[in-house]
């Protein structure tokens, strides 16, 4: 019997989205651990650390998310790493996610005043304490624009999901336009979840900029 | 657990493969000229007088911009025929790639242009250049030299994001490796294999497209 997409069907498109958001965040999260270590690596004095980050960027930048999320989902278990789909696409999205961190907290850190960095040191600072205290307070909030907006990539991102049969928004939603027939109506409302979760950060984003922006 | 390393299956689909490089480069081409041309037109019914056609711009290119390329893909090519729209994979996928760059171009060429000083449009009005001329000369070209790396990027992602299209079955390099991948199981090989060749064809990509910036909007010199 073939069913209407009614309320039942779009509470489960929206249940899906529940977990579209749990994986961005987890993906954000580990994202951007690594993100932050890849900058740091990027911006290091030892020319190896630099050129090992530049590649890794490169390739994270450089190849697209679903084939970095099909080579950790069927490639990784042939070598014996067996991870469940959630597991995958976590590590997969995280990866992704350190790439582009890493690259727009790169750009932040460098946008620091050198004579910032100078003061610190003068000051008697380590690297550490100089990094913690002066530098990264204010990297971040020069590439708190950028890294919103990478959030919302991110969020899209994780519609690839559906592709390893991950029941997100957009795999609920291919599952209830299976059972409905009715893909026009269903995508709408999968598309407009999505900007429910998007545009608030976009708006976030901009305003960021323009406030950023303003301060000079 | 060991696993034999063997990249010979590769070598034997390596017709396919280069077939895929090329449909995606090509889909890819079409889409970044046609997402380009929709993008101009956008901002400038996002710039014109009229209020519903700037609403009706600005809302078409944040709702593109704030949903997944997947969703868009397959609202195309699963959800239009029911209004009697029919595109096979391969015109739903230039279609899905063209509508979801003009987006995004056109958000960059609004910052171009906005980035085009008040004074030079008047100037170029007292020295008694019409409005189309302004806008050749005065606002689209530096705006275009402006935002040229911005654009370039966008269309790398664009070729990037070209992968998804495998998911309605268009034929190129994602779509290539899912095959041989079916027929091989030698997913570890192929997948690694495939993100080197999208590498290599996006390093290429942003060296072709900064020769072509460097010819046409490099300023004149001395």
């Amino acid at each position: 019997m073939i069913r209407e997409f009614g309320f039942p069907e779009l509470l489960f498109v929206l249940e899906g989205a529940r977990w579209t958001i749990l994986l961005s965040a987890l993906a954000f999260v580990c994202g951007g651990a690594l993100g932050l270590a890849v900058a740091l690596a990027r911006t290091a004095r030892s020319r190896a650390l630099r050129w090992g980050a530049t590649v890794y960027i490169q390739i994270f930048q450089g190849t697209p998310l679903l084939i970095q999320l099909f080579f950790v989902f069927f490639g990784l278990p042939l070598l014996g790493l067996q991870l469940n789909v959630w597991l995958a696409v976590t590590i997969g999205l995280a990866l992704h996610a350190s790439g582009y961190l890493g690259e727009i907290w790169r750009g932040g850190i460098q946008a620091v005043p050198a004579g910032q960095v100078e003061a610190a040191r003068a000051l008697g600072l380590g690297y550490r304490s100089a990094m913690i205290d002066v530098v990264l307070p204010q990297a971040l909030r020069i590439s708190l624009p950028a890294t919103v907006g990478f959030l919302v990539n991110l969020v899209k991102g994780t519609a690839l999901a559906a592709l390893l049969g991950l029941t997100e928004a957009t795999r609920a939603g291919q599952l209830m336009s299976n059972i409905t027939f009715e893909p026009l109506r269903v995508y709408s409302a999968v598309g407009l979840v999505y900007f429910a979760i998007c545009l608030p950060l976009t708006l976030w984003s901009a305003r960021l900029e323009r406030r950023l922006l303003r301060r000079g | 657990m060991t696993y034999q390393f063997d990249f010979s299956p590769l070598l034997t689909y390596w017709p396919e493969l280069a077939a895929g490089m090329v449909q995606t480069l090509r889909i890819s081409c079409i889409a970044m000229v046609a997402g380009l041309v929709l993008g101009i037109a956008l901002t400038a019914l996002r710039m014109s007088p009229s209020r519903p056609l700037r609403w009706l711009a600005v809302s078409y290119i944040e709702l593109v911009r704030n949903t997944p390329f997947l969703v868009q893909i397959f609202f195309i090519f699963f959800g239009l025929p029911a209004l009697g729209l029919r595109f096979d994979a391969t015109q739903a996928a230039v279609l899905a790639m063209s509508l979801n760059c003009s987006a995004y171009a056109a958000e960059i060429v609004r910052g171009g242009v906005q980035a085009v000083p008040k004074g030079q449009v008047e100037a170029g009005r007292a020295l008694g250049l019409g409005t189309a001329d302004i806008y050749r000369f005065i606002v689209f070209r530096p705006a275009i030299r402006a935002i040229y790396p911005s654009l370039c990027s966008q269309f790398v992602l664009l070729m990037l994001n070209s992968s998804l299209v495998a998911a309605i079955s268009a034929e190129e390099l994602t779509y290539a490796a899912q095959m041989i991948d079916n027929r091989t199981f030698r997913s570890f090989e192929i997948f690694a294999v495939v993100g080197l060749l999208y590498l290599a064809l996006s390093q290429c990509l942003s060296l072709v497209l900064a020769a072509i910036g460097r010819a046409y909007f490099s300023y004149p010199s001395k």
